[in-house]
């Protein structure tokens, strides 16, 4: 998967989490929690759906790394580089 | 219902799921059931933590999201308006914290400041620090308030929705409580809690889970700290990764293989009588239009066991399902429906004969009634059919030691037992209610079983 592929998927994972958001002005570079009212038990899911939608891992010690959309479709992007977008 | 809960997590992540009920129907404390062509509803006066469409915040807009579903998959209606009432006072409260400050200043204009200092501290409270959650619920509010009255009528709502203890309430417990009655509020379902449940169920099994109804567990064999199989009252063994338990705590470790005997003095005393009185007409019509009402007949909250009878009827808590404001589609309930729910000693209910057994089933609701019109208008002229369910009712449906409606005074957090595979939800965990249940099967499925 391509950078903006990765990117699309998350937010397919975001509107399916929290389905009263409006994703559409979310700004890559802020972090989720401060646009979104995303708690820990959200962060979760992300993770979760990633491994049940594409079969990737993310370990604890990463979660981090999902702080905002450009630093997860960073750190997804060397992960999902053999997954093919559907 | 927590169990559920935790079944759809699970499910939706693809493990696969069996729940199993020892009972015919589903939903433990919180079920329903259908007598003389009428709906009953066990368990629910109200769902607590209501939260208006939209909203993002809270735990009602946090199990939606968790389970995926729709705001509209609960239809919540809100409350009309509920009141606590002791001789000479009355605060009513609905589901804007508002009206309760205005109710307060008014009744205690003394313990204005003293109250919002008690908001802050609630604000404050932190659901995560162990030792705050344990401390005196009663020395936080001695410290708050000067006049003992406002105490006693703060605690009397919330010990009513989720105490196990008696006399005191932990102060983490009553900051949970206070947030999801006085600061979120009540709704409920017009057609009760069967909805919730119902949906639950389908949301389960579309997602592949399995549901079995009359499959007691027996046993949980354990070998070495771990869980290895189940055995149900068949004898039939059912083997499994990891087991989520809402059959209380000292229930779960009585079916241990490795444990001996746990101690009964960690069971719940509290336990209750409700009776259901059907009306020839709307509560409206006859002067009563509260959802709750939450009655003590002195100025000192009694929240003990009976002593010396099988009820104590100086407390106890009235409700009218016909009192929440539901959508025009909907309308009003057919019947009139009056439930009160009266503090019950569970080893008195359960020495009784079969004959005793009817004698007094009729005799208290007799009395709860009587207790319960001077703080409500009298219905007994109007009433058509009545049932009541009693302590050993509540522990025919929940399995619970003493039928402890709110579990186990001790609560384990964090789920864990000495077994490395077997996890608690549900009441003893910590949660209590409609949306705590759920809540506890949630966190307990995230904590324990999605994490590898």
């Amino acid at each position: 998967m391509a950078p903006e592929e990765i990117r699309s998927a998350i937010i397919d994972i975001l509107g399916d989490i929290a389905p009263d958001e409006d994703l559409s002005t979310l700004d890559d570079a802020v972090a989720f929690r401060d646009q979104l009212e995303l708690d820990s038990m959200d962060f979760l899911d992300i993770v979760m759906e990633l491994r049940k939608r594409y079969r990737v891992q993310v370990p604890e010690e990463d979660y981090t790394a999902l702080n905002s959309m450009a630093s997860t479709v960073e750190y997804l992007t060397p992960k999902m580089v053999d997954v093919v977008a559907t | 219902m927590s169990g559920l809960a935790a079944g759809i997590r699970l499910a939706h992540y693809d493990q696969r799921v069996c729940i199993l009920e020892r009972h015919y129907t589903i939903g433990g404390l919180n079920s329903f059931y259908r007598m003389n062509g009428r709906d009953y509803d066990v368990g629910l006066h109200a769902v607590t933590n209501f939260t208006e469409k939209g909203a993002k915040k809270g735990p009602l807009a946090r199990i939606l999201r968790q389970l995926r579903f729709k705001w509209e998959d609960f239809s919540l209606a809100p409350q009309k308006g509920s009141r606590i009432v002791f001789p000479e006072t009355e605060i009513r409260f609905d589901n804007d914290i508002e009206l309760l400050r205005a109710e307060i200043a008014q009744a205690f204009p003394t313990q204005v400041d003293h109250f919002e200092s008690l908001l802050q501290k609630i604000i404050d409270y932190d659901d995560l620090d162990q030792a705050a959650f344990q401390i005196s619920g009663r020395q936080v509010l001695a410290e708050t308030f000067t006049d003992p009255l406002l105490i006693e009528m703060l605690l009397c709502p919330l010990m009513w929705y989720g105490n196990a203890a008696e006399e005191d309430m932990v102060w983490g417990q009553f900051c949970i409580m206070f947030r999801s009655i006085f600061m979120e509020g009540f709704a409920r379902p017009y057609k009760g809690v069967r909805l919730i449940l119902k949906n639950l169920v389908k949301r389960f099994r579309g997602l592949g889970g399995e549901l079995l109804l009359r499959k007691g567990v027996r046993k949980i064999h354990v070998d070495s700290g771990h869980a290895v199989a189940i055995e149900l009252d068949n004898g039939e063994q059912i083997v499994g990764k990891r087991i989520l338990s809402s059959a209380g705590n000292i229930e779960t470790l009585r079916m241990c293989s490795d444990t001996s005997e746990p101690d009964p003095r960690g069971a719940g005393q509290l336990t209750f009588i409700e009776s259901i009185s059907v009306l020839d007409r709307q509560p409206e019509s006859i002067g009563n239009s509260d959802t709750i009402v939450f009655y003590n007949d002195s100025d000192k909250f009694h929240w003990n066991r009976p002593k010396q009878d099988l009820c104590d009827v100086r407390t106890g808590v009235i409700c009218s399902p016909n009192n929440y404001i539901y959508s025009d589609d909907d309308g009003t309930l057919s019947d009139g429906i009056v439930r009160i729910t009266t503090i019950a000693d569970f080893d008195r209910w359960n020495d009784l004969s079969e004959e005793e057994y009817r004698i007094e089933k009729h005799r208290w609701y007799d009395r709860s009634v009587a207790s319960a019109v001077r703080f409500t208008p009298d219905f007994r002229n109007y009433v058509i059919d009545t049932d009541l369910f009693t302590p050993t009712t509540i522990q025919r449906f929940t399995w619970h030691d003493n039928g402890a409606v709110y579990g186990a005074p001790d609560k384990q957090l964090d789920g864990t037992t000495h077994v490395d595979n077997l996890f608690l939800c549900g009441t003893d965990q910590g949660y209590v209610g409609i949306i705590g249940a759920m809540m506890s099967g949630i966190s307990m499925a995230n904590l324990h079983c999605l994490r590898d």
